[in-house]
């Protein structure tokens, strides 16, 4: 079964197209890795995705859920990084990720395990606000990864990360959720390198519409830098 | 291509109702465990920052000096008073409605909610719960300032009737703040629009709270609170109640 299901989604700000006549169908458990330039629509299809913003035409199921109609059966099966971290600055690190737990039925073991995988335990107690931009994504994979959600939205969720936080980070929001059950993604990326490295299925976006769709191992970085153009 | 504004599920239908395809939903937490995670975070908040609840209790203060001399009396009772009291609490209320959802809005408090498998409604009963408690400490400060600066007799045998009248307005704001705030937060123009469309829905609160009140003010011939004014706040309360939760999923929709 599809994991991902779109046919001819448009989403609209106003007047504008930030989506036009997107189709694809990626598999369960499979990669899909989105570039474009700015403004090219990215963020704008993870939020559809996540059921955050409503497609105004078209058919969308995910995860064999039609949206927006079925948009409650895909509560706690979603995990998004976004551009913001979706944490409140005020609170620490510990608290926001235990607040989420709550909120997805999570034990505080499962806070205490991510916060040490992801080297933030010496800093959980201190409010976000007084956190680097690397150590606030940590804990944004933490607050996003903390279900085990089967679907990952990763809007560019190695941003502000040095190289040893990428290490860290990179097994969480891999392709399986364990050992033996495989993870759905789609990925927002503007690497060509790790983008492709990481995709089974490539979608270009420029302008909102799709400029490339193809299996990864057709697409060349030369055609990645092209939609950039 | 169909568009998505035909009907649209805003709450989980019964577990009969759910396609086989969707065993795998996750459930969350319980209504009331969620609104007590909502409700613990809300005040940690408002703790760490201080953002509500003292610029309230400060406005409050504020406004009784400012009336104590502009009326050029030694004190005021009665319809007056009750007028007095009641108005001041409702524009305080304003500076709290007007920052009850920001937080979610501005850190994307929203996303990592609607994301989360539990009821929406918890965060109306959450919302409504955090104005409540805001209402009631700045009640704390703020009637014992107005005894002190406007009242020329104690207020101790008043006091039984007045913390009925003052529950049940305060209900009324709680309710009638957090669905203004949820509609007005995600609007450009939400300071402005908060206040002008809470205070004409606060005017009825306005005139029970202070017809309810005014027997307990007038020092002289002093009665108990009118049972006919706090039946009326108390079924305004029930109406907004129920229109509150009947709106709130759709005020948290795209």
């Amino acid at each position: 079964m599809p994991a991902i299901e779109l046919t001819g989604l448009v989403r609209r700000y106003g007047e504008r197209d930030a989506l036009s006549g997107v189709d694809l169908s990626l598999q369960m458990g499979r990669t899909l890795v989105v570039f474009g330039p700015n403004g090219a629509g990215k963020t704008t299809l993870l939020r559809v995705l996540a059921t955050l913003l409503r497609p105004h035409e078209g058919d969308v199921r995910v995860l064999g859920n039609a949206i927006p109609e079925q948009d409650w059966a895909l509560r706690g099966r979603v995990g998004l990084i976004a551009h913001e971290p979706l944490l409140y600055r005020e609170l620490t690190a510990r608290e926001n990720l235990r607040f989420h737990a709550r909120l997805h039925g999570v034990g505080a073991e499962r806070v205490h395990e991510l916060l040490e995988r992801l080297a933030i335990t010496d800093r959980a107690d201190e409010p976000v606000r007084t956190l680097s931009r690397g150590m606030v994504q940590r804990v944004a994979v933490a607050r996003a990864v903390l279900h085990q959600p089967e679907l990952l939205l990763l809007d560019e969720p190695y941003a502000n990360l040095d190289p040893a936080a990428v290490e860290l980070v990179a097994p969480l929001i891999g392709a399986g959720i364990d050992s033996d059950r495989p993870r759905t993604r789609v990925i927002c990326s503007h690497d060509p390198g790790r983008g492709l490295a990481e995709a089974d299925l490539v979608l270009g976006l420029r302008g909102g519409r799709p400029a490339l769709l193809a299996q990864a191992g057709a697409v060349s970085t030369q055609e990645i830098a092209e939609l950039y153009r | 291509m169909s568009a998505a504004t035909g009907t649209r599920s805003i709450s989980p239908p019964t577990p009969a109702a759910v396609p086989a395809g969707n065993a795998a939903a996750r459930k969350g937490p319980r209504l009331w465990p969620t609104v007590a995670a909502l409700l613990r975070k809300e005040l940690l908040v408002e703790l760490r920052t201080l953002e509500s609840v003292p610029a309230m209790s400060l406005f409050s203060l504020t406004t009784f000096v400012v009336f104590h001399f502009a009326l050029n009396k030694g004190s005021v009772e009665g319809d007056l008073a009750a007028g007095i009291l009641w108005v001041t609490l409702l524009f305080a209320a304003i500076l709290g409605v007007n920052r009850l959802f920001v937080a979610d809005a501005e850190e994307g408090g929203f996303d990592g909610f609607l994301l989360a498998p539990v009821e929406r409604s918890a965060l109306l009963f959450a919302k409504l719960l955090t104005l409540l408690a805001y209402l009631l400490v700045v009640e704390l400060i703020a009637v014992p300032a107005f005894a002190i600066l406007l009242l020329a007799t104690p207020l101790w045998p008043a006091l039984p009737g007045m913390i009925a009248t003052l529950l049940l307005g305060d209900l009324g704001v709680a309710v009638i703040g957090t669905l203004v705030a949820a509609l007005a937060v995600r609007t450009r123009a939400r300071d402005l629009l908060g206040p002008l469309l809470a205070l004409p829905l606060f005017v009825p609160i306005v005139i029970g709270g202070a017809r309810s009140l005014a027997p307990l003010l007038a020092f002289a011939h002093r009665s108990g609170p009118s049972a006919r004014w706090l039946l009326t706040l108390g079924l305004y309360d029930l109406v907004f109640g129920l229109i509150a939760y009947a709106l709130f999923d759709f005020l948290l929709e795209d």
